[in-house]
């Protein structure tokens, strides 16, 4: 069923990818190709291997349960407020809070996360800043 | 002999003290990111790659280093395989059917140190095929026009799905995916933005490195959330007593014959472009037990067992930098990501890179039998080292892989929109992984597809929109038919080869 699923949203993809390469706008200058057939061709090509995909499905895969596909998307969730929290924040004490997050949730103790996560955080920082020279988000302490 | 002299000139480039200290940075790196099970080759080198480009190396230098971590990844990938039965990357699987019953069996060190030998020889010898072998293939590729450079990169699609992947309609949709993907920005031809939905951050196209490093560095890093818990790899350490580590010449004198046919075979299976390393281990392997297990002793600890696959797969990674740096079409995944930093360096690999940038293609492959020898001396006397690094549970490091792939890209650009379009794709990496949608050809897709492209509408244009035109030449109908070849016959003999592996597989767990 995944398969199928898969094969449908190719298929969707690949028509809203054809009817976006209809709307590019032509230049004065153009090839006799222009920029819409490629798309276009490769657009065919990702529609037909979906069909294929919904016909011919591979075996189900197997996919985590509720509570894990949860922890996938927070984790996805605190690595987006990690790249926002980046220029505020400042890279040690970002990194330091995320990796601990991502520490914990793989299975480490509260406590030796925090810890796992400030030695992380200030062992890339001073790898990457102090040693190589390689410069960091500043945040409002200066690192 | 021009090659020999060329080969000289790239010694003199690799020879300095800073391409020196960066090789043995690369294949110690390398060694450790191939021995952590789940990290392979190409997540090492997706990962260093944006570091390499931040810290302003110049090109040869960054691309020693890589290079140095593909090689070294290749010589680690069997230490995981032989003490704890879990192949650190995939072209390893097949050196844990004889590696780890001899761990087993308390010769655990000898398994290693036979199989960095066998390492050795067949980079050593894959090395002097790429000396020699690519030269001649610039010739042929200087041949190419526009309309046979389009089929070329046809046949780089063609093929990567290759044997190793399930389902060739999912290959197939993943390159497409991956030229969708790069489709995006601004036309070059005619100057007008493509599928950038008015963002002015996506006129300038979808940069590559952010999209290698979520699709292979963060995915990895979610496969892990998802499956904590379940024992891959957590809690299991390297238990097995190490024993002598010098292998006695008597051992090496009989592998000697066996390390020989595989590195040839090996380099062959590289060679062929979407084989790559897991096909030259896998092939290796089961024609030297075809050929030398007459009491059938392979899969219980037979030294050959260790040795062919080993020699195979390192033979293939040199192998495949052939057609990599001779057209531009990498022959595996890994090799498509080095081929991501050479342009990400400006710098464009195919037959002119021989003629322009000699320094850096020979200075590469000196660096290469450099790191070579580097990494047999680190893996016979060090193992013990590299082995001590098993112990570091995946929840510890896999935070660590995700800041430091952070770290590269926003050192690139400075950007959190850039950051945020990482994260997508490692979540798009998951989702792909999961349905066994192959990553290697999106990622060829996205760095190929402006120029596949390109040689489209050129080939287009000088025959005035006549398309009959791709097929004008011997040499492009010549490349069309293998790549017909290559997409069709994996359909029928995949099953096959898939089929003989997992026995094998099976066969290795159950002992």
């Amino acid at each position: 069923m995944s398969d199928r699923i898969f094969g449908g949203v190719g298929l969707l993809f690949a028509s809203l990818f054809i009817w976006a390469a209809f709307h590019i706008e032509l230049s004065f200058i153009s090839d006799p190709v222009g920029p819409r057939t490629f798309p276009i061709i490769i657009a065919i090509v990702m529609a037909i291997s979906s069909v294929f995909i919904i016909f011919k499905p591979d075996v189900e895969p197997e996919w985590p349960r509720l509570g894990r596909m949860m922890e996938i998307l927070a984790a996805a969730g605190v690595m987006v407020a990690y790249a926002l929290a980046l220029p505020i924040a400042g890279f040690l004490i970002a990194t330091a809070v995320a990796a601990a997050f991502l520490t914990w949730r793989l299975g480490t103790t509260p406590l030796w996360s925090i810890v796992s996560g400030t030695l992380t955080s200030i062992g890339i920082y001073t790898v990457f800043h102090l040693i190589l020279g390689l410069s960091l988000a500043r945040g409002p302490f200066g690192f | 002999m021009e090659s020999l002299n060329s080969l000289l000139n790239g010694f003199a480039v690799a020879l300095t003290w800073q391409h020196i200290f960066l090789a043995f940075v690369g294949c110690f790196l390398g060694t450790i990111i191939g021995a952590l099970p789940g990290l392979g080759p190409s997540n090492g080198v997706a990962i260093l790659i944006p570091l390499a480009f931040t810290l302003g190396l110049e090109p040869t230098a960054a691309m020693i280093l890589l290079t140095s971590v593909y090689y070294g990844a290749m010589y680690g990938g069997r230490i995981s395989s032989i003490l704890l039965n879990i192949p650190g990357d995939e072209p390893a699987l097949m050196t844990t059917l004889d590696g780890y019953p001899m761990a087993q069996q308390g010769r655990a060190g000898e398994a290693l140190s036979l199989s960095g030998v066998a390492s050795f020889v067949g980079a050593f010898f894959a090395t002097w095929g790429l000396v020699f072998l690519a030269p001649q293939l610039v010739k042929v590729a200087l041949l190419f026009g526009p309309a046979e450079y389009f089929a070329l990169f046809a046949l780089a699609f063609a093929t990567l799905g290759g044997i190793t992947s399930k389902n060739q309609a999912k290959a197939a949709f993943a390159a497409a995916l991956g030229i969708v993907i790069a489709m995006v920005g601004v036309d070059g031809q005619t100057g007008v933005p493509r599928f950038t939905f008015g963002e002015v951050h996506l006129y300038d196209g979808i940069d590559f490195l952010v999209a290698i490093v979520g699709l292979f560095a963060l995915s990895e890093v979610f496969l892990f959330l998802e499956h904590r818990g379940d024992g891959t790899g957590e809690g299991k350490s390297a238990k097995v007593s190490i024993g002598r580590i010098t292998p006695s010449w008597a051992l090496l004198k009989s592998c000697t014959p066996t390390m020989l046919r595989s590195s040839f075979i090996g380099f062959i299976a590289g060679v062929l472009p979407g084989a790559g390393a897991s096909l030259g281990s896998f092939i290796s392997y089961s024609l030297e037990k075809k050929m030398v297990d007459k009491d059938g002793t392979f899969g219980t600890g037979d030294p050959r067992g260790v040795a062919a696959p080993e020699a195979g797969n390192n033979a293939a990674a040199g192998g495949a930098l052939v057609p990599m740096l001779a057209l531009g079409v990498p022959g595996s995944g890994t090799t498509a990501v080095l081929l991501a930093m050479l342009l990400a360096l400006n710098i464009t690999p195919g037959p002119l890179l021989f003629i322009s940038n000699p320094d850096v293609v020979w200075g590469l492959i000196a660096a290469l039998f450099l790191g070579n020898f580097m990494l047999l001396a680190m893996n016979i006397p060090m193992v013990g080292m590299f082995v001590r690094v098993l112990l570091i549970p995946p929840r510890i490091l896999m935070p660590i892989v995700a800041m430091i792939s952070f770290v590269g890209i926003y050192g690139i650009s400075g950007s959190t929109f850039d950051l945020m379009v990482m994260i997508v794709f490692g979540l798009l990496g998951w989702v792909l992984r999961k349905l066994d949608v192959p990553l290697v050809p999106v990622i060829l897709g996205i760095l190929l597809g402006n120029n596949m492209e390109d040689n489209l509408r050129r080939a287009m244009t000088i025959s005035d929109g006549d398309w009959s035109a791709l097929l004008s030449s011997p040499l492009a109908i010549g490349l069309w038919i293998v790549s017909i070849t290559g997409f069709v016959l994996p359909i029928l003999l995949g099953g096959i080869i898939r089929r003989r592996m997992r026995r094998d597989d099976i066969g290795a767990v159950k002992d």
